[in-house]
């Protein structure tokens, strides 16, 4: 794996690829790259976040009412969400253009990808929070904090919520993962005028110099690679502070 | 703390689960204000359940009524009910520290900030817990977790304490310093407390009453040694402490004696006609040989438990017998002992009406 990592990245830093290190060293591609694609960056981070913050919104109280129902309709639910993972990006993408690519406005516009990510990654958040919220122990803390007169926002918001918080962070760290390297969906839903850093990838491997798609990778290794270690140490913190 | 002292009253409370199993059969129950009492029996046997339908935990079958005091509580959720519980695995709250877990149900009910804190002050004194304050549970030791878990639940003045096996989690030695220091804390407490466990031991340093249950029934209630002593069903007799069998000849019964060692009493006139009766190991007395009215038995195995030593004796008439010796007991495997029973010490292993 490290190998045809090194490749690529040299790859994106020299005059000519076939003619390999001889030609010298250059940022040219680089900046090519940062001023055609760099747009896609930023896009695709506040993607990220966003699709987060939704699976965190969605997927908690879902996660939740997985968890305590014994319903066979439930069961059924859990399955009916993990079904995005099992079927192809391109076949959910073409369901979500067909039943709402009709509306303009949302088609155009980044939220349209946004709801893709979130179809996508949702099972994610839910099955890693859904297996906390089952454990003995956790409803051994709602029975507890019920006998202490507890009403349920009070007993979810200041007692579940923070004893499942290793896993809605877990779960973010996944869900985060997945919606900035997320291709197949994406290249389906996007517009020339909303692209994603995957997405302009392929764009560039498919329609300019090999070097161009190099440097390209390279963009994304400085972009993503802070914000995963970021992400992760904040995790970690969070394991060692709430972890039981 | 001064705490309210009232009684609970269970009558005709019952629990079918929804795959059909009965976890508790139609009981009646009367705690006295102030009272701690035990329930206590193997698992299974629906104790838990029993306090987790007091608790509001569960929800009992119809016709079943519970009450605190003269308040109906039978349709009260558990959050409006007024207990305090302490769970096995205490639950504390691990992102909170002690303080905090101590305070929370004041906090939830929007009690203000200062009577918070001197309620939590007042508890940590009377649990020892100060200088841990600002710990979270994480970093307790057991005994320290069971105490934060006990303050945490009288914290809120609960009407009635509920405890579900609150010294299951600790090993042998810590459970049993702790037990006596719970006892003691209720004591302080003087609050009306109900505590499920499958320790009778525990059951007994605790508890003013003991409900022993078995099969979703209370099978006898009484104070531990009233239990220990006299029980009126042979399943109390045996879940209390180990007991003797002494089984009886039909010509023992129809001379109305009971043989062994080659020797007999007489049998108390109120079981005559009982087969078997049962008698403690510490109530079967030993000694030298060749004593009047003693019988004979071979001493078969020695075991030294430490406080005291165990035989396990052979003799005619009977299948092996135990018997409670002083630690220095002169008596070795092999040796011939004497035995004797006093008649008031025979405990009846038959089920009796009244229970």
């Amino acid at each position: 794996m490290i190998a045809p990592m090194v490749l690529s990245v040299t790859a994106g830093l020299v005059n000519n690829y076939s003619v390999g290190l001889k030609s010298g060293l250059t940022t040219r591609w680089f900046s090519q790259v940062w001023e055609v694609y760099g747009g896609t960056v930023g896009w695709s981070l506040a993607l990220a976040f966003a699709c987060v913050a939704c699976t965190i919104l969605i997927g908690v109280p879902c996660a939740y009412a997985l968890a305590r129902s014994h319903s066979r309709t439930a069961r059924l639910f859990e399955e009916l969400l993990t079904l995005p993972i099992a079927v192809p990006g391109l076949a959910t993408a073409l369901a979500l253009i067909l039943a709402y690519g009709q509306i303009a406005a949302f088609r155009q516009s980044y939220a349209f990808i946004l709801v893709g990510h979130i179809v996508f990654t949702l099972p994610f958040m839910v099955r890693t929070v859904t297996s906390a919220f089952q454990r003995n122990e956790l409803i051994a803390l709602e029975e507890a904090s019920r006998t202490l007169g507890a009403n349920f926002r009070q007993r979810f918001l200041g007692v579940l919520v923070p004893a499942v918080l290793p896993a809605i962070v877990a779960g973010s760290l996944m869900v985060f993962t997945l919606s900035v390297g997320e291709f197949n969906l994406t290249w389906m839903l996007h517009t020339p005028l909303t692209r994603t850093l995957p997405v302009g990838l392929a764009d560039s491997y498919a329609s300019m110099r090999l070097e161009v798609g190099s440097a390209y990778t390279l963009v994304f290794f400085i972009v993503i690679l802070p914000v995963l270690w970021g992400l992760q140490s904040i995790a970690q913190l969070m394991q060692k502070r709430y972890g039981t | 703390m001064e705490l309210d002292r009232i009684s609970v009253d269970v009558s005709n409370v019952a629990k079918t689960y929804r795959d059909g199993t009965r976890g508790l059969q139609p009981t009646d129950l009367h705690v006295e204000p102030g009272e701690v009492l035990a329930l206590l029996g193997p698992s299974g046997c629906g104790k838990t359940t029993l306090l987790r339908l007091i608790a509001g935990l569960e929800t009992l079958d119809s016709g079943g009524r519970i009450c605190f005091g003269d308040h109906d509580v039978t349709n009260t959720p558990v959050e409006r009910r007024g207990v305090g519980m302490m769970f096995q695995s205490y639950a504390l709250f691990p992102q909170l520290s002690v303080a905090a877990n101590i305070g929370y149900g004041l906090r939830v009910q929007g009690v203000s900030a200062s009577d918070e804190r001197r309620t939590v002050g007042e508890l940590v004194e009377l649990t020892h817990l100060g200088g841990l304050e600002h710990k979270r549970p994480a970093e307790l030791s057991g005994g320290q977790r069971q105490r934060v878990a006990l303050a945490r639940a009288v914290a809120v003045r609960p009407r009635v304490l509920l405890l579900d096996e609150p010294l299951a989690a600790l090993d042998a030695k810590l459970k049993e310093s702790l037990r006596d220091e719970l006892a003691s804390l209720l004591r302080r407490l003087n609050i009306t407390a109900i505590h499920v466990t499958h320790d009778q031991q525990e059951a007994m340093a605790i508890a003013d009453r003991l409900a022993v249950m078995r099969a979703g029934r209370i099978v006898q209630i009484g104070r531990g040694e009233d239990l220990y002593r006299s029980p009126s069903h042979p399943f109390v007799a045996e879940f209390l402490g180990r007991v003797n069998r002494l089984e009886r000849s039909t010509q023992a019964i129809s001379l109305g004696t009971i043989g062994f060692g080659g020797t007999s009493i007489a049998c108390p006139a109120i079981w005559a006609s009982h087969p078997t009766l049962f008698l403690r190991p510490e109530d079967l007395e030993i000694g030298t040989i060749g004593q009047t009215g003693w019988g004979l038995a071979r001493v078969e195995q020695r075991t030294f438990l430490g406080d005291r030593v165990r035989l396990h004796l052979s003799s005619e008439d009977q299948a092996t017998l135990l018997a409670d010796a002083a630690r220095d007991t002169p008596f070795k495997v092999g040796d011939a002992i004497g035995i004797r029973i006093q008649p008031d010490r025979l405990m009846t292993s038959h089920e009796e009406i009244n229970t």
